[in-house]
């Protein structure tokens, strides 16, 4: 019974050639429109280290100007100092944790055919790699040895690997950095968290630095501050050693607390430790220190711009339009069918047998629509790439859960498209139809 | 004339679904529409905004030593007398900072002293005595800098010189009752104790952050900069600026080891990569809006086509008693302008919805009055002309088909 339906419906949609291509076309727009705004949406909210991030905390604490806070209302700094950073990790209360911060330097390497060039560095501590689950393509993250007392080792990403020794396996070799020969130690395999979570400050969609370091180096190399650098008050004194004991934020820190008791532990210890320093004449400000999880952080940087989401939303708009369209063409089209509904009720048909005649003709429809508005919503994310550049380049692409939720999506509206014209054409008396023929 | 609107909306109220369904589909395209409207004239006076400097002509680039030996002031010097020498060149600075590059440093200017005092915030620019004439900006009070005020910035700098030029904008921030006359010569504060003389106000100069609420806070420091790297800001005369790019990048890449020149950009670039969110965000409303207003006028075409083909019979009947074939047209018309009318209104009453979520949710710029009536009246035109074609189909039956049985 099935196929016969769906005969009838590519009978009677071919017999309307142009309205029935302005209802997919109408269909498949919609659907195109919002699934390129829900994809976007949907990975620049993705959560990008599942199955742990609600154990993973962003360390806040409120070590700025005692006449302003950093943010309003009362919000303490994004940021850690270096002394902060370098204080609560060292003192290990969390189950892992690492002060990390953002630096570069021109490598020069050995190979006369590679020319200098800037990379980007991340200072951390060596509990990173198994806190964020770093995966290793050659040798291992540095020691805890090497954390306390700095050795001058590296460990590389996949791509700088490929462009300073063509992807070989390259520990144990050296690259010079400012007359520096940096030991590597490791190479990671590609590792691109989207969001890259760990350090909103400096964009969330942009690449993993290009190496990273023993965060202690930073004091012995004199490494820059890359990133953002923020200050409430002068550093005292000049020097390289006066700038970094400064109370200006450039440092980030996460910690892996695994449960809620842990959690508990870890915030009394901050509060402790910022009252100590209190005793120290820091921390001006009344006690404000947070602990924020991998997505709760998220939310509190917007990570997700208002320009999205103001384009989703106008997007299902859209889609609104495109299915209210699809409704008054889809009922005028049953209309014309009247006086064939009419007769076959007459010769006998059931009511519920034309209806889902009819439902097959409207979610054929729909099908169609569905199918090429999943063309054009791939074409849209292209469009968007090619709008907005390469911050975006890695959220404009869909998954099976979004080519799924097309499908759902196309699928649902052209149901709740064909409902009413179904139910409203089968629902004529047969014998007014039959009269005037 | 008689309109005939009694009998038009008696007919109309006959298929009410239908009448509703476009009547809603004008009110959402209204609404879509109109604010899109507004969010595209929002970003285009952002991307309006005047920079101060010559965007068309102007590029800039990053010079980074690697050589734990280099001598950085030697070369800063030497760079900029050989860049300055080139022809083509109308002037070229090293700086710290590019307006509008997305990185920079800021500062707070206060005007006492004091550490609970609030002040103003502003990007700082490290120049030299060139700086008016590479950035193209007018003094409209005081004095440009000399070589006398200028000197080294090293990594161990901690304090700051003692004169600053400073924009327009900023002066009024600091002191709102002052004429740029009056400000010349007064001692502001940063860091919050250090004193600093403003003596010369400019026009106008841009921040490096374009989503900044302190864009055209700018001051510039007479800092020649001995840092590892630092920038080189050149002004090129009109026209010649792609062949000046290439003649400063061999210049400068062969003039010196130890060093890289990279990053070389114009600043027509660097403000394009400002503003590619709200550039692309036009680009993606202007598109949707184009689409809806097809498909809107699309599917009242299809409807008006529907109903003249299910009136035919009545239609050639009116014909056969004398109607002419432009009240057949003006039925149609008529008939759209009610449903499109009614659409407009409801139309009205979402967008002003809209964007009242809108400006709450993202603080958008609230939407111009006019764009209302300016959005009715382009659906009620939209309406009309889709429905035309129809109506006049619908005039050309002819009045013999009134006699055959359908």
């Amino acid at each position: 019974m099935f196929t016969y339906y769906l005969r009838l419906a590519f009978k009677s949609i071919k017999r309307t050639p142009i309205l029935s291509a302005l209802m997919i076309s109408a269909i498949a727009l919609g659907i195109g429109a919002c699934m390129t705004t829900i994809s976007v949406n949907y990975m620049m909210s993705a959560d990008p280290i599942p199955h742990k991030s609600d154990q993973l905390y962003y360390v806040r604490v409120d070590s700025w100007d005692p006449y302003n806070a950093f943010d309003d209302p009362n919000i303490p700094p994004n940021q850690l100092t270096w002394t902060d950073a370098t204080n609560l990790t060292l003192a290990g209360k969390a189950f892992r944790q690492s002060a990390m911060a953002r630096s570069g330097g021109v490598l020069e390497p050995d190979n006369p055919d590679i020319k200098p060039f800037q990379a980007g560095i991340r200072l951390a501590y060596n509990d990173f790699f198994d806190m964020f689950d770093v995966p290793f393509l050659y040798g291992n993250p540095w020691t805890d040895e090497a954390d306390i007392n700095p050795e001058l080792v590296v460990v590389l990403t996949e791509q700088l690997n490929e462009r300073l020794f063509g992807g070989e396996n390259s520990v144990g070799r050296t690259i010079k950095m400012r007359s520096n020969d940096l030991t590597v130690i490791g190479i990671t395999k590609t590792w691109e968290p989207v969001p890259r979570f760990y350090d909103i400050t400096t964009g969330p969609f942009n690449d993993v630095s290009d190496m990273f370091m023993p965060y202690r180096l930073k004091q012995e190399l004199e490494l820059p501050n890359w990133g953002n650098n923020n200050c409430w008050k002068p550093s005292e004194g000049s020097g390289f050693m006066s700038r970094l004991l400064s109370e200006c934020i450039n440092n980030q820190m996460w910690v892996e607390l695994p449960n809620e008791q842990a959690r508990q532990d870890y915030m009394d210890f901050l509060d402790s430790y910022v009252n100590e320093q209190k005793a120290l004449g820091r921390f001006p400000r009344p006690l404000n220190n947070k602990l924020t999880d991998v997505m709760d952080w998220m939310k509190h940087e917007n990570v997700v711009p208002d320009d999205a989401e103001i384009m989703l939303w106008l997007s299902f708009l859209f889609l609104l339009v495109c299915l209210l369209n699809t409704i008054g063409l889809l009922m005028a089209k049953f209309a014309t069918k009247s006086s064939e509904i009419g007769l076959r009720r007459a010769v006998g048909a059931s009511k519920q047998a034309l209806f889902i005649q009819h439902l097959v003709e409207a979610g054929l429809i729909g099908f169609a629509g569905g199918i090429l508005g999943l063309g054009l919503s791939l074409l849209g994310l292209e469009g968007v790439e090619s709008l907005f550049g390469d911050f975006i380049s890695k959220v404009a692409h869909m998954d099976a859960t979004l080519v799924a939720m097309a499908f759902g999506l196309a699928v649902l509206s052209s149901v709740a498209a064909g409902l009413y014209p179904t139910w409203k054409a089968c629902n004529i008396a047969p014998a007014s139809q039959l009269k005037s023929q | 004339m008689n309109l005939e609107i009694g009998p038009i909306f008696r007919a109309m109220m006959r298929n009410k679904v239908g009448a509703m369904l476009i009547m809603l589909q004008i009110a959402v395209t209204m609404t879509i529409i109109a604010n899109g409207f507004s969010i595209i004239q929002e970003r285009k006076a952002l991307m309006a905004r005047d920079s101060g400097v010559d965007i068309a002509n102007s590029f800039h680039l990053s010079n980074v030593s690697f050589a734990e030996d280099f001598d950085m002031q030697t070369a800063v010097i030497d760079d900029l007398k050989a860049i300055r020498e080139l022809p083509g060149v109308a002037d070229a600075i090293q700086v710290n900072a590019i307006p509008l590059s997305g990185s920079g440093w800021s500062m707070g200017l206060q005007t006492e002293a004091g550490d609970d005092i609030d002040g103003s915030g502003t990007a700082v620019y490290m120049v030299d005595d060139h700086a008016l004439s590479a950035y193209d900006v007018k003094l409209i009070a005081g004095r440009n800098f000399e070589l006398t005020d200028l000197r080294w910035r090293t990594d161990n700098t901690n304090d700051w010189a003692d004169v600053l030029i400073a924009t327009e904008a900023l002066t009024k921030s600091l002191f709102p009752d002052l004429t740029p006359q009056e400000v010349i010569g007064k001692t502001v504060f940063i860091n919050n104790h250090e004193p600093i003389i403003i003596i010369g106000i400019i026009d106008k100069l841009q921040a490096p952050w374009s989503g900044w609420n302190n864009l055209d806070h700018v001051m510039l420091t007479p800092d020649r900069l001995a840092f590892r790297g630092n920038r080189y800001y050149i002004r090129a005369e009109e026209g010649v600026r792609d062949d000046v790019m290439k003649r400063v990048e061999e210049t400068l890449s062969n003039r010196l080891s130890g060093r890289m020149i990279q990053g070389m950009e114009s600043m027509e670039e660097t403000q394009r990569e400002s503003y590619t969110g709200a550039s692309g965000m036009i680009k993606m409303l202007t598109l949707i809006m184009i689409v809806l207003t097809i498909i809107t006028a699309m599917g009242i075409v299809g409807l008006a086509s529907f109903s003249v083909n299910r009136r035919k019979k009545q239609i050639g009947t009116r014909r056969a008693l004398g109607a002419a074939k432009n009240s057949i047209i003006r039925y149609f018309m008529i008939e759209n302008l009610i449903i499109s009318g009614a659409g407009v209104i409801v139309g009205a009453i979402l967008t002003v919805g809209l964007n009242m979520i809108l400006v709450q949710a993202f603080s958008l710029t609230p939407i111009a009055w006019y764009y209302v009536p300016i959005g009715m009246i382009s659906l009620l035109v939209i309406g009309q002309i889709a429905v035309f074609g129809p109506a006049q189909k619908a005039s050309s039956i002819p009045p013999a088909l009134a006699t055959r049985s359908a």
